[in-house]
């Protein structure tokens, strides 16, 4: 039991172990080999595009801190992420990027009670150097540019717009990307000029995009919720999970991708 | 050809199906069927009429017709000519000609997507000193969706037309040469009117194959409406927006796939 080599291996029963003991009558009794009386299993998050960097480490974290549990990640567009858990997709937790989004679910009873966990707010993102010199929100209008925004219905495409609209800014977009990272990619890749995304999506980029700082306000903040699926297969390890992503320690990790407290 | 037994008459072969395939048949046409049943059942039939008429969906309708009608335009144009090298020529490595041409069959449509960013993108391999010299950009304008359309579907109409021309009998041809045909006439005359059926059978799977065109559009060509924004990506986008628009914008979408699709089928038999 004590001998190193042998862990992962027996970490490894552990988790079958729950695997097959799911479906059956849940037990108090502990699989042998069990590290403490934490979640065992797998845990399956759903979450929003912009969330990918810094959920792959609050993930990293979660396991480091439970043993028994891996964590599967799913990253899609909001509204695809609602699609999906209303479809029956065998989440254990959904975080999305709008809390319309999450309102959606809970009216549906497909999740639990939200928790915000994070904020986050656009910034206009151009390719290393800023070849097209784009000072501000007004250049989204320049015809003579290549724009992107996020499609409408998606949380960064609806923020953007909305942004937009108090500065009085009637862009001319020559794409509507259907994500957030979609949009961001044919940034770095200087295929576009300029174009709204996430203050972490920038970070998340390194040198191959700039953000400049526009005037988000309350209109440019999005909240990030965070819930258990009803239903969910494994809904200690989902719990758990929440928890965490909530935890100083989460917020720490969240912190450092660029995201706000909630 | 050598076969010294009378064929079997086609209609007595088709009568008596060995028994054991019916239900594995039946179960293909289910698993195959089944989706799109599902589709209709979810269809908002009383406000289809108003859906089909709204922008997004005559929008998106229009360019994949034009799109992919271009696509299938561009493929024959140069499809033709290289499956006619495939088929005939000794080419060394002729076998690797070939697996370069069916690659887009089998690649993610995203990869091929991402691939020609970076050959015709405006920091592209092609693209860049295009810009520079004309200043035209090919990604975010229809010629994006063209190009895309035609990278993932010209290899169904090469790999159609090859199999078609290797059907045909040489000796037609070579009687042709015999009795004073040029090279160029045999082909006119003899060698594409024989492939004809795969000709046409090859544009329709290639203008079918870029009708529902979407990971290399989205990737290369990006989606704005009334520009770059076909049929799948309207129902992608929508999908997230509307659900009844998406689920009418699917049912145009089978509509006109199958009515392209179903006269193939005797034709593509025949051939």
């Amino acid at each position: 039991m004590t001998t190193r080599p042998v862990r992962p291996l027996l970490a490894a029963v552990a988790v079958l172990g729950a695997l097959a003991a799911c479906g059956g009558s849940s037990g108090d009794a502990a699989p042998a080999g069990d590290e403490g009386d934490g979640p065992e299993g797998a845990v399956t998050v759903f979450a929003a595009a912009s969330l990918t960097d810094a959920f792959a480490d609050v993930a990293a974290a979660f396991e480091d801190e439970h043993p028994g549990v891996t964590v599967e990640l799913s990253f899609a567009g909001s509204p695809s992420l609602r699609e999906q858990v209303l479809e029956g997709a065998p989440a254990d937790v959904v975080a999305t990027a709008d809390e319309g989004v999450m309102a959606d679910l809970v009216d549906e009873g497909a999740v639990g009670e939200p928790v915000v966990f994070a904020t986050n707010r656009l910034q206009l993102a151009v390719p290393a150097g800023n070849p097209a010199d784009v000072t501000g929100l007004d250049d989204l209008a320049r015809d003579e540019l290549l724009v992107g925004l996020c499609a409408e219905g998606v949380p960064c495409g609806e923020l953007a717009r909305r942004v937009l609209a108090d500065a009085g800014v009637t862009p001319a977009p020559d794409t509507e990307e259907p994500d957030v990272r979609a949009l961001l990619a044919k940034i770095e890749a200087g295929e576009l000029d300029a174009g709204l995304v996430y203050a972490t999506d920038v970070q998340a980029a390194g040198g191959a995009a700039e953000g400049i700082d526009v005037p988000a306000g309350e209109a440019g903040t999005t909240r990030y919720p965070i819930a258990t699926v009803a239903g969910a297969p494994h809904p200690d390890a989902a719990a758990a999970f929440v928890a965490f992503v909530a935890s100083p320690a989460g917020r720490d990790v969240l912190a450092g991708h660029g995201f706000g407290p909630p | 050809m050598s076969r010294a037994a009378p064929r079997p008459g086609r209609r007595a072969a088709r009568a008596r199906p060995p028994w054991a395939l019916v239900p594995l048949a039946a179960l293909a046409v289910g698993f195959l069927v089944l989706p799109l049943v599902a589709l209709l059942q979810r269809a908002p039939w009383s406000d289809l009429a108003e859906l089909v008429r709204r922008p997004i969906v005559t929008d998106a309708l229009r360019l994949s017709l034009v799109s992919a009608a271009a696509a299938t335009g561009l493929s024959l144009l140069c499809g033709v000519p290289l499956a006619w090298v495939l088929a005939r020529s000794r080419l060394p490595g002729l076998s690797v000609l070939r697996a370069l041409a069916t690659l887009p069959v089998v690649l993610p449509p995203v990869v091929g997507g991402a691939a020609l960013l970076f050959a015709f993108g405006r920091r592209g391999l092609v693209g860049e000193p295009l810009e520079d010299a004309t200043g035209f950009v090919l990604p975010f304008t229809i010629w994006g969706v063209i190009a895309a359309n035609t990278f993932v579907a010209l290899p169904f109409l090469v790999l159609t037309v090859e199999s078609g021309l290797r059907a045909v009998d040489t000796r037609y041809e070579e009687a042709a040469a015999t009795l004073g045909a040029g090279r160029w006439t045999v082909l006119r005359r003899v060698t594409l009117p024989q492939a004809a059926p795969s000709i046409v059978a090859g544009a329709v799977l290639c203008f079918a194959r870029a009708l529902g065109e979407f990971g290399a559009t989205v990737t290369f060509a990006g989606n704005l409406q009334g520009r770059t924004q076909t049929m799948p990506l309207a129902v992608f986008v929508a999908l997230e927006s509307d659900r009844e628009a998406a689920i009418a914008l699917s049912l145009v979408l089978v509509a006109v796939s199958l009515a392209v699709l179903v006269p193939l089928r005797d034709r593509w038999l025949r051939a």
